[in-house]
Parts: C-alpha cells; sequence; structure tokens
C-alpha cells in the first residue's frame, strides 16, 4: 500500500479546497442560508407542522443533503478532470498508484470537504431554526456514506466527462432536480397517491428521507431499506471505478 | 563505465503497440538501454518514440512484448518498476496555481517516498529553482516550468530518467543549462534516455543513440561508432583551370568532377579518413601539376546521418 501516495493525494486536493475557500465553502453556506430565508423562516412560518415538526426544522436535512450531493459530486469530479484537462495527470499514472489508492486521496479528498460543509451548513441551520438531532450517531453515519458515495459518482464523472459542460450539466440537470423532488421540501405523503409512487423511483428519495430519519426519528421510507439502497448506489460506483482503472478508460490508451 | 561490460537497465522485448485507431505505433521494439548511460532515442514526429516512453512510464499500455525496469517488469510489478522511473513529459502540464515547493513535494510522495524536505531542497537548488519555491508554477516562464517538471521527475531518486523532447521550444542559454545538467545527474549515476528530434542534441549529449522510424528500431549504434560508420568527409577543391575530365592519375571512384570542371569533390567514408584523404588528394594535385585555389572540408553531422538513414526508407 502506497500510504505516502494517498497522504499527498488527500493534502493536495484540500489543498486545493484551502484555496478556493469562499467557491468551496462560502458559496454552499450562501446558497443554503437563502433557502432558510425564504422556505423557513419567510414561508416556513406559514405552513403547519409536518408530523409534529415545524416546517423550518423539516427541510434542514433535505437541505444539508442537497448541498451534500451538489458538492460531493462537483468536487470529486473536479478533482480528477482537472488533471486530466491540464494534462498533469501523466504524473498519477506514471506513479506506483494502485487504482484504490487514488481512489482513497480522491475520493478521500472530495468527502471530507462535503462532511466538513455539511456539518457547517448544519451548524447555519441552527441559526436560523432550533432543531435537535435524534440519532446523532446515525445522522454521522449518514453524512459520511452519502459524502463518499457521491463523491465516488463524482469521481466517475470526472473520468467521463471530456468538457467542462458535462462536468455541469449532471448536477444542474438531473442531482438537483432530483433532489428538490425528492421530498427536501414536502414530505411524499404529502403527494397524490400517483406521483408518491413515481417518487419512489428517484434514489434521492431514500437518501433524503433516511437522512431525515437520524434527526427526528421518522420518516416516509423505512430507514433498513434507505441504508440497503445508499450501499448499493456505493457498490455500484465501486465497481464502475475498479473496472475504469482495469481497462484504463479515459486514462490510459 | 567503460570497463566494466554493459548492464542493461531497461530491457524492452517484442514490444508493440496498435491504437484503437488501428495505426500501429510500434512493431515489435527490441531495446536495452545500458546502466549508466544517456541514450538518445531519434526520430521523426510520429515515429513511435512518445509511444515508447509511454509504454515504459506507464501511460500507454502495449499491445505485446515486455518490459524489464531495473529489475521489475513494468506490468507485473508496477509498483517497484514505477518508483525507479522519473518521466518528463514534452507537454508543459502544470498545475498552474501551486508553488513550486508544494508541487515538487507532492511528486515525492505520489512516487512512495516519505517527506524529507532536505531531499527536496537538493533537487531544487540543484535545478536553480530554489529562490522560486514559493512561487506559483502559473507564473514562471516556459524554461522554468520545465525545470519544475524535472524537479518533479527526480524528486523521487528515480534511477532512469526519461525526458520526453527536453529542450522543444527552449531557448539556446537554457538548452545548455539543461544538457548540463543531465550530465551532472549521469555523474550521479542516474541514467537517462532522452527522446529528440534536435539531432544536435543527440550529438552534443548521448553515449549511445536508437533510431526509430515508422515504429520500429532501425539503427542502435554507439555515437562514436555511428558516426565513424556513417560520417563522411566532403572535400571541395576549387581548382584554377577548369578540367574536361578527371586525370587518369587521379582516377578514384570516390573523386568527381562538378561546376564546369572548376570544382573536385572528394567524398571520404567514415571520420577518421578524412584529413588523411584530403593529403593525399593534395599531394597527388600536386605531382599532376593542377593548381588549386580553395580547400573546403565538410564533416556530416549526425543530422547527415539521420536524414540519410531515415530518407533511404520507404
Amino acid at each position: 500500500m502506497n500510504l505516502h501516495a494517498v497522504r499527498a493525494i488527500y493534502a493536495f486536493e484540500l489543498g486545493r479546497t484551502l484555496r478556493t475557500l469562499f467557491q468551496s465553502i462560502a458559496s454552499p453556506v450562501i446558497s443554503t442560508s437563502l433557502y432558510f430565508i425564504v422556505f423557513g423562516s419567510a414561508i416556513g412560518s406559514r405552513m403547519q407542522t409536518i408530523d409534529g415538526v415545524s416546517y423550518g426544522a423539516f427541510i434542514v436535512p433535505g437541505l444539508i443533503m442537497l448541498a451534500l450531493l451538489t458538492e460531493s459530486i462537483s468536487n470529486a469530479s473536479f478533482g480528477i478532470y482537472l488533471p486530466r484537462f491540464t494534462g498533469t495527470i501523466y504524473e498519477l499514472l506514471s506513479a506506483p498508484v494502485s487504482a484504490i489508492e487514488a481512489l482513497m486521496g480522491y475520493v478521500g479528498a472530495a468527502a471530507t470537504k462535503s462532511v466538513i460543509l455539511g456539518l457547517i451548513i448544519l451548524g447555519t441551520a441552527r441559526l436560523f431554526v432550533p432543531f435537535e438531532i435524534v440519532h446523532p450517531v446515525w445522522a454521522a453515519a449518514f453524512l459520511v456514506l452519502i459524502s463518499v458515495s457521491f463523491s465516488l459518482f463524482g469521481f466517475i464523472l470526472g473520468l467521463w466527462a471530456d468538457g467542462f459542460e458535462k462536468l455541469q450539466v449532471v448536477p444542474i440537470m438531473i442531482i438537483t432536480p432530483l433532489t428538490f423532488l425528492g421530498g427536501t421540501f414536502y414530505s411524499v405523503s404529502m403527494l397524490p397517491p400517483a406521483w408518491r409512487t413515481v417518487t419512489l423511483f428517484n434514489p434521492i428519495v431514500y437518501l433524503v428521507n433516511g437522512f431525515r430519519w437520524s434527526f427526528y426519528g421518522q420518516s416516509d421510507i423505512a430507514v433498513g431499506f434507505s441504508l440497503s439502497m445508499i450501499g448499493v448506489f456505493m457498490a455500484v460506483c465501486l465497481g464502475i471505478v475498479v473496472w475504469i482503472f482495469r481497462t484504463g478508460w479515459r486514462l490510459r490508451s | 563505465m567503460a570497463s566494466s561490460p554493459p548492464r542493461p537497465i531497461v530491457s524492452i522485448k517484442g514490444l508493440e503497440k496498435t491504437y484503437a485507431s488501428g495505426h500501429r505505433a510500434l512493431k515489435g521494439v527490441d531495446l536495452e538501454v545500458h546502466a549508466g548511460e544517456i541514450f538518445a532515442l531519434l526520430g521523426p514526429n510520429g515515429a513511435g518514440k512518445t509511444t515508447l516512453i509511454g509504454i515504459v512510464c506507464g501511460l500507454v499500455r502495449a499491445t505485446a512484448g515486455t518490459v524489464i525496469a531495473d529489475g521489475h517488469d513494468i506490468a507485473q510489478d508496477y509498483r517497484a518498476a514505477r518508483a525507479k522511473i522519473g518521466l518528463v513529459p514534452q507537454e508543459l502540464a502544470t498545475d498552474m496555481f501551486e508553488t513550486v515547493w508544494h508541487a515538487v513535494n507532492f511528486s515525492r510522495g505520489l512516487f512512495g517516498k516519505p517527506r524529507d524536505h532536505a531531499k527536496v531542497e537538493e533537487v531544487l537548488r540543484a535545478l536553480s529553482l530554489w529562490d522560486k519555491r514559493n512561487a506559483k508554477i502559473g507564473a514562471l516562464s516556459g524554461g522554468m516550468k520545465r525545470r519544475v517538471l524535472i524537479a518533479k521527475a527526480l524528486s523521487h531518486e528515480p534511477s532512469i530518467l526519461f525526458l520526453d523532447e527536453p529542450t522543444a521550444g527552449v531557448d539556446v542559454e537554457l538548452r545548455r543549462d539543461m544538457w548540463d545538467m543531465v550530465r551532472r545527474l549521469r555523474e550521479q549515476g542516474v541514467t537517462i534516455i532522452l527522446t529528440t528530434h534536435y539531432i544536435e542534441e543527440a550529438e552534443e549529449m548521448a553515449d549511445r543513440i536508437g533510431v526509430i522510424d515508422q515504429g520500429e528500431i532501425i539503427l542502435i549504434e554507439e555515437k562514436h561508432a555511428l558516426m565513424e560508420k556513417l560520417g563522411r568527409t566532403r572535400i571541395t577543391i576549387g581548382l584554377k583551370e577548369p578540367l574536361a575530365a578527371i586525370p587518369p592519375m587521379l582516377a578514384d571512384e570516390r573523386l568527381a568532377l562538378a561546376g564546369d570542371g572548376r570544382t573536385l569533390v572528394l567524398t571520404l567514408m567514415g571520420e577518421g579518413e578524412g584529413a588523411q584523404g584530403a593529403a593525399d588528394l593534395i599531394k597527388r594535385l600536386g605531382a599532376e601539376g593542377i593548381d588549386f585555389t580553395t580547400i573546403d572540408t565538410v564533416k556530416s553531422s549526425l543530422e547527415d546521418i539521420f536524414v540519410d538513414l531515415v530518407g533511404k526508407r520507404p
């Protein structure tokens, strides 16, 4: 195991975050704060509670999730796409580094950044609405698992993309809509039955609900099922990454 | 080095590469590079130089064949093999926003070496980059960026260094510096393999030269032996009075009459023969009573040899 390499990549990627601190941390925090002001305070004060949770508090897990997914994907995809774009990837490819080590470095750094961001947003949310976390250990587990799985997904995206456009299209065109439609701002049970069924095909519903369960102890979907969905997603992503490194797809000619 | 038999440090056998497009970039290349030498791989654009380097360094997958680098198979034992190799790519691919210091330390870690600030400092000082260690790479000139790439390649103390077109787009002064640096590295025992299409570069630095064309190694020779074997000396003598034909006394297949009979051209093969050949001819001209006004001797360069070699191929 080339741990020096893992550490080097990890530190290098986190260093990149520190250099772009405003873009990395401040902008998601600002946009999440705006959601809290608009949905939590302005609109939420006129809304009834959902399953005994105030609307402002209800949307906290979903909003953290929204930031977590988009940031994990964009950080991890950018982290590996940038060296491909500038050509510095040659160094990684010529180094005694295995696929798993490269993943630990890149995905680990992206996921770390997402977890930190999630915690910052959680703290920001606390300034707007009062809430308590019923299952803090599970909340932490969800935070980490989701950051890692979506960083993995982002890593694949960064390998697949052949232009900056594609890098941005997936988070904006797929992840954001799925998150919005995944019960971030509402309970799935509030939908008419037909739409409720459609919603269950949205994988993000399971993430948002699992995370919300860890906060308030209640969810539209059984927690075990949410967890296994995340597990499946992570396994698929891992499988794809291992295949990519084995075949050299988009990496080695 | 000259006394002991050469130890192969890179052994390439039957290396083939066919790209997905169907282009056969390498057609069964066999090559041995000796430990401690400077080996220059010469070839026109598209000859397969970069593909060859790419395979040894892990950037390109070989279709067939084996490569052993410092005792390790690059496919089966890639970790050990790659840890011994440093690569300076042709393109100036750098992390624009990183400082020189961070970038070089990063490279060392990536190649599995523990942090060693003293070692990195030594590398930077040797490349005159120490003063620039806190500069962002993007702010450096092209020549300095090239040095950063070399520093990165040397950061993990490789025993084999690949330089892919090291002086492409580099000004003359920097090119001299680079050559000095490469020689210093060799003195430290690093084996250097460089590709170039500046023949001057190979002539100046290399111990041995390989010529690759259309995916095949067409020649591998010690530089001096190559010059000796394929080098030419052309002696041009301007005559006072034009000759209608070469006098029988002078008849020599190597001698030709040119410029309306006012010029005699003697072409000699090999390096050593030159001076003697010219002296002989002058003596014989004197004996024949042929007066001449000018003597011009031109030794062929490696470039001529190269053009000859590659040009003759279909």
